[in-house]
């Protein structure tokens, strides 16, 4: 499978980074020599076999459910760009 | 006292412990050197003197009262992917610019409360995305290595009467060291950079696909990925969830061992940290190989590989025949997919782990029409290249009628890939011997790299396949290539079995000697 400047863009706009079109371009002759590079998977007779859900053989762990953690408002937004009284602020969503 | 920069660790907590030097004369040692290297080979992206010297003082106070912890006043370098609490912590990426988290990590909360000294953060590819260190923010690393060209001299010759008789003086040999500078590998190139620079007694490192194991035989040092779970992986930005791990990189193979000995532990913060306890993996060394079976897998065998890792290869194998370890022909038949099933497996986790860059919570924001814009210029100007590709690459393989051709496929790949160690394990097979790279050390700015990501990518042809596995791997260095660069063997073993890979490895470094860079720096 390989991808066109078309699909490049529209996967560019799903993981929300912006692209030029000489980007997009780029990107798409890029994508294309890996996705070539993995193609060769296909080959690989997996009739039977389960995919892999987790490497270690283990049993996920699980804590009390209880609160051990908390009001630390202030360290949260310590590192954001733009903040009011402990809230994160964004460009205006909601007309 | 420059020397006190090349002590093994090992060597240096014996002097601090016997009060013949102090953690303040080795961290100020460090720092020196690290002033005057820093500049030329770029390894660190931030020095935290002031810390050092606190670190440096409470470690002196507790070597004096006789309490001083496993690594008691031992400078180490960080790498930028383990948040360290009120200091740079960025994943040597732009997105992440003036992030000070208010947390520590779980592996350096481990180090410090063992009493390990913080030097400052290490470089890295951003995001620990690459093999050779140049796509972090901060600029490439330079390897301490250089290529060197050996040259037969003539000696002068004599002129001899009216005939014109000369007579040639004989030859003798002569060592030139090249200018070019070379990568040091990566993702954890400035780990591998400055402990072969001496300018750390060992580092922290991550290894995804091969992060640890390549830089480190490109610099000739020891760097060990432990089996998945060992180390927590709280606290250290997110790559690919289900291959990261932590692990360090040393001088030689008891410090590696003493280094992972205080990373690993058991936390209950990071669900995918496993149970057991950690093992003392110093007490594995030295201890005898002999009946040990070692097995060579005819996959690893490739098609391009220079003659000198094909020699280096039967070294190894004769080394470790010679210390008394059984040799047997193994066979991992999905080796060759490991790689091209990687290259879908990590992007998908990567594209997921790197939505949360969005210019609201950390880093970098650039400004808008709306939220949506906002968020495409915030991470468009944040990302670098191979950033971008993998969450691109990330993105497509997950996104809908897609999903089961690529992701499902190659998670079913993986699923076999494992299958083949354990069958090879369940034979009998105590640990594999393998090359740990494909070649030595390259250029900076290799114009056939640069051109083609794929090519890039082979580079971890050889270390992938235990990520995908989720086992340990050690690379030691083995030798010198014909130019006289460093080249790493690799040890693979069964899961949490890594006190087998530790004496393994010390075998080939008592054969092999150790191997430190002749200073042009």
């Amino acid at each position: 499978m390989s991808v066109d400047l078309q699909t490049v863009k529209r996967v560019a706009r799903l993981a929300r980074i912006a692209v030029s079109e000489e980007d997009a371009e780029r990107m798409t002759g890029e994508l294309n020599a890996i996705l070539g590079f993995v193609e060769q998977l296909n080959e690989v007779d997996v009739s039977g076999v389960e995919p892999m859900t987790s490497v270690t053989p283990m049993e996920m762990k699980k804590r009390q459910d209880a609160v051990t953690d908390g009001n630390k408002a202030a360290d949260i937004v310590a590192n954001a760009p733009a903040t009011e009284e402990n809230f994160f602020l964004v460009p205006k969503v909601v007309e | 006292m420059s020397d006190l920069t090349h002590l093994t660790i090992s060597e240096a907590r014996a002097k601090l412990r016997g009060k013949e030097i102090s953690a303040a004369e080795i961290t100020e040692a460090y720092l020196a050197a690290i002033d005057r290297a820093n500049p030329v080979l770029n390894a660190y992206v931030a020095v935290t003197a002031d810390k050092a010297r606190d670190m440096a003082k409470a470690s002196d106070a507790k070597l004096a009262k006789g309490e001083g912890g496993a690594l008691e006043g031992i400078p180490l370098g960080i790498k930028d992917l383990f948040a360290t609490e009120g200091i740079h912590t960025q994943a040597c990426s732009h997105v992440l610019d003036g992030f000070e988290p208010r947390y520590e990590s779980t592996v350096t909360t481990n180090l410090w409360a063992d009493g390990a000294v913080m030097l400052g953060k290490l470089n890295m590819d951003e995001f620990a995305m690459g093999s050779s260190n140049e796509t972090s923010y901060y600029g490439p690393v330079i390897n301490p290595w250089r290529r060197s060209r050996v040259d037969t001299v003539v000696m002068p010759t004599t002129h001899q009467g009216d005939g014109g008789f000369v007579s040639a003086g004989g030859t003798k040999t002569q060592r030139t060291l090249d200018n070019a500078q070379l990568v040091p590998g990566g993702s954890s190139g400035g780990s591998a950079s400055s402990v072969a620079a001496f300018l750390c007694a060992g580092a922290t490192a991550t290894d995804t696909g091969g992060s640890i194991r390549q830089p480190a035989a490109l610099t000739g040092t020891v760097g060990i990925k432990p089996t998945y779970g060992r180390c927590s992986r709280w606290g250290i930005v997110a790559f690919a969830s289900s291959l990261d791990q932590a692990g360090p990189i040393a001088r030689d193979v008891r410090d590696a061992a003493i280094l992972l000995r205080s990373m690993a532990s058991v936390d209950p913060k990071d669900t995918t940290s496993v149970d057991r306890p950690v093992p003392d993996y110093e007490a594995a060394i030295g201890k005898p190989i002999k009946g040990m079976k070692v097995g060579i897998p005819k996959e690893y065998r490739v098609d391009g590989m220079p003659e000198d890792i094909e020699a280096l290869w039967q070294q190894g194998i004769a080394w470790l025949k010679d210390a008394g370890a059984e040799i047997v022909d193994i066979s991992l038949p999905h080796t060759k997919y490991a790689l091209p099933a990687y290259y879908i497996v990590a992007p998908a986790e990567a594209s997921s782990n790197l939505a949360r860059y969005d210019g609201v919570r950390y880093g970098l924001r650039v400004p808008g029409k709306d939220i949506i814009d906002m968020y495409e210029k915030t991470r468009a100007a944040g990302f670098g290249r191979e950033v971008k590709r993998r969450i691109m690459i990330g993105t497509y393989v997950l996104s809908a009628g897609y999903y089961d051709a690529y992701y499902l496929q190659a998670q079913k790949v993986r699923t076999l890939i494992k299958r083949d160690f354990e069958n090879v394990f369940a034979a009998g097979v105590d640990v594999i011997l393998t090359p740990a790279t494909p070649s030595a050390a390259f250029g900076i700015a290799d114009e056939d790299m640069a051109s083609d990501p794929v090519k890039m990518y082979l580079n971890d042809i050889f270390t992938v396949t235990v990520n995908m596995a989720g086992l340990p791997g050690i690379s030691v260095p083995a030798g010198l290539d014909g130019k006289g660069l460093p080249l790493g063997l690799q040890l693979i073993g069964r899961p949490f079995d890594e006190e087998t890979l530790f004496q393994t490895a010390h075998v080939i470094e008592q054969a092999a000697g150790r191997f430190q860079p002749e200073k042009w720096w």
